[in-house]
């Protein structure tokens, strides 16, 4: 199947006082036609400005570096100017925001922000049917009295509510792809369920692609096709929902699912908390941007950055665990049993440069990290 | 009732719980003669060295209620005994030892600590209130045992406070509400401003000092999975009322009331495929406002079980099976 989103060595930086912030260095990833992707990764690891990018968002100081290419059903859509990313955003890819009270305007009313995306972008179509749309688009989404609804302001509104309108106002140009910015993260649990069931039935409906972005593991496991997990501004692993889930290779990814305790499981254990915190972006690691909290961190990962090796068809992991020179011994469980299953074979897909010897020689540092 | 809920915290013991509230009322003026009913005749009771956990969702009532609890906020009827005595009606000395005994931890640690001090000043502010320190030397010493204890470096005292993380943030503000060494700690959903592999940390640390100290808490959150995790008992509230009351074991396996069943349903499961199996139920509209709540059962405008009684009639909390409380029509 052709991607409708291709992404290549995408890296923005921000020029700030205290020097460049590099939020995103180097992601690669491709988004398939209906398909639902899930970014997933902890607050600054730079999610939220790899999709802001797609939509051409990203303002002063940031700034999108030489080599990142977007391209968007083949066209490459990262040299666009201005006018050209105003007729893109909101027709072909729209976004919902994770506040929905700031993001909708609070001295319109509700239906008039939903026609002014479909005027921008549709000059042609009547009043009328431009009513007639929008109010459509409302019941759809989920609003009950979508006529009186047109004519109240975003205050009106609850949480749930204003969420729906944001996805009505972001449908109504009938998009290929829907970008999620933590949407639901403001919202109760009965919301979420609410909401997240709604992107699923228009998802259906239209056949659209969602990106979705997320620090909920439990949000993700619900509704993704496609796992990217992402840590200090590149991706760590990457693959199928369910093999991120059950066979997960990054020790991040790890220890992401473990420290998030489960409703159904028994009380009383120890959390599997990550110590430390995530490194300054304007002094980025040199090697793997997680190797300070990495409990298995070995010397090669403070200085160099592992190569991608596919673990499996459609499964990639960023770590130098996944090399087989590496010392396995005390992973845990999980992890582990993945070595067993997949352990020859994969440094062949490895380049086997001067990095790759160092490895060798690399023995897990004792310092009682 | 309070009494059953007595027994239902603190068993057979007739011991005095650390904190006992009784049908405890918090309304607040709505404009237009109007009354918002935050809190409306809500007990429970927590015995030393346990941990309730409040969850709900927001607007209902949950932070108003503990706020109430520890004296924050005035009551509009009720009574709230903290190791036998009325929060509400303490004499300023009272008062004074009160708040050596009980502390509070915000939600958010980016607002909750002042910009302006040294997070030595923060934490030492404390000591020097209630004059626990001999001198200044023992002041320091306890104010470094106090930042070893929450897991920061001794160099961290002179330090500014944005120069700190969420989580380390926060972790200043457990040292400032242990620095007086109190028996009672009030948290007010200390870990959702967190990103999540630092809430374990938070979590992990807070079920550490309360077993190291035999803290007793009322902990607050929205997040179920982690309220369950630190809790014994957890309360679940919808609109100013407790529904369900119980172990928090229990009340995951075999959760009586409705609305808890749904709340619980809704809670994503990060594993795809126990969270394809399980049965969802879809709770329809909006948590309604409190300023005008249905008059029989609060829930019943979004409860798939309601009966006719359900309208008219508010039912009462009462004991389904052993400690285990709902107020529900589907157990009269």
């Amino acid at each position: 199947m052709k991607p409708l989103i291709e992404v290549q060595d995408l890296a923005v930086s921000y020029d700030t006082y205290a020097g460049e912030v590099q939020s995103v260095r180097g992601v690669s990833f491709r988004i398939l036609k209906g398909q639902t992707v899930a970014l997933v990764g902890e607050s600054g690891c730079g999610k939220s400005v790899t999709a802001k990018t797609l939509m051409g968002l990203i303002e002063k100081p940031g700034r999108v570096k030489e080599g990142s290419r977007i391209f968007y059903e083949g066209e490459e859509i990262s040299g666009y100017d201005e006018t050209k990313w105003n007729g893109f955003r909101g027709k072909e890819i729209s976004m919902i925001f994770q506040d929905a009270l700031v993001s909708l305007n609070p001295t319109m009313r509700i239906g008039k922000q939903i026609k002014e995306n479909l005027s921008n972008h549709f000059p042609k179509i009547g009043r009328q049917e431009q009513e007639n749309r929008a109010v459509e688009m409302l019941r759809k989404a989920g609003i009950p009295d979508a006529e009186l609804c047109m004519g109240k302001y975003p205050h009106e509104l609850s949480g749930g509510m204003r969420q729906r309108v944001m996805i009505a106002m972001a449908m109504i140009t009938k998009p290929k792809m829907l970008i999620a910015d933590e949407p639901t993260t403001s919202l109760d649990v009965t919301i979420q369920a609410q909401i997240l069931e709604l992107m699923q039935e228009l998802q259906e409906e239209t056949g659209m692609s969602i990106l979705m972005i997320t620090h909920d593991m439990g949000v993700v496991a619900d509704i993704a096709d496609e796992i990217i997990v992402m840590y200090a501004g590149k991706i760590a692993e990457r693959g199928s929902c369910r093999e991120v889930f059950y066979h997960p290779w990054h020790p991040y990814t790890w220890s992401l699912l473990n420290s998030v305790p489960r409703i159904d499981a028994a009380k009383g254990q120890k959390l599997a908390a990550i110590e430390g915190n995530i490194p300054d972006m304007t002094l980025p690691p040199k090697g793997c941007g997680f190797c300070e909290r990495c409990p298995y961190a070995m010397n090669v990962c403070r200085e160099y950055m592992p190569d991608g090796a596919k673990v499996r068809e459609g499964h990639e992991v960023w770590c130098w665990l996944t090399d087989n020179r590496a010392d396995k011994s005390g992973l845990p469980f999980r992890i582990e049993r993945n070595f067993e299953a997949k352990g020859a074979g994969i440094s062949e897909s490895r380049s086997t440069g001067k990095e790759g010897e160092r490895a060798a020689g690399a023995g897990r540092k004792t310092d009682g990290r | 009732m309070a009494d059953d809920m007595r027994e239902a915290s603190g068993g057979i013991h007739a011991e005095v719980p650390e904190l006992e509230v009784r049908n405890l009322c918090k309304y607040f003026p709505a404009g237009k003669g109007r009354v918002l009913k935050a809190v409306d005749d809500v007990s429970f009771a927590i015995r030393k060295g346990q941990t309730l956990g409040i969850v709900g969702e927001s607007g209902c009532g949950k932070t108003t209620c503990g706020k109430t609890c520890i004296g924050m906020l005035t009551k509009n009827s009720g009574e709230v005994l903290f190791q036998g005595r009325d929060v509400h009606g303490m004499s300023k000395k009272e008062r004074f030892d009160f708040t050596g005994k009980v502390q509070m931890i915000f939600q958010d640690p980016y607002a909750s600590l002042d910009p302006h001090q040294k997070v030595y000043h923060i934490i030492a502010e404390g000591i020097r209130v209630h004059r626990l320190a001999k001198n200044r030397k023992d002041e320091e010493g306890q104010v470094m045992r106090l930042l070893e204890m929450v897991g920061l470096n001794t160099e961290h005292a002179n330090r500014n406070v944005h120069e700190f993380s969420g989580g380390q943030r926060q972790r200043i503000g457990i040292a400032r509400a242990l620095s007086v060494n109190p028996e009672f700690l009030f948290c007010d959903e200390p870990i959702s401003a967190l990103d999540v592999s630092i809430q374990a940390q938070i979590i992990n640390l807070l079920a550490e000092l309360k077993a190291k100290r035999n803290l007793t808490m009322l902990f607050i959150a929205h997040d179920l999975s982690m309220v369950k995790h630190i809790s014994d008992h957890i309360g679940v509230m919808y609109l100013g009322n407790l529904v369900e009351m119980s172990p928090s074991d229990e009340l995951y396996g075999k959760p009586y009331h409705p609305y808890t069943e749904a709340l619980l349903s809704a809670v994503p499961i990060a594993d795809p495929d126990a969270s394809e199996k399980r049965k969802r139920i879809l709770l329809l509209g909006d948590i309604p406002s409190p300023v005008n709540p249905p008059k029989g059962c609060r829930f019943c405008e979004r409860c798939t079980k309601r009966m006719e009684v359900c309208r008219e009639v508010r039912p009462s909390l009462k004991e389904i099976s052993d400690g285990h409380f709902a107020a529900c029509h589907l157990y009269d």
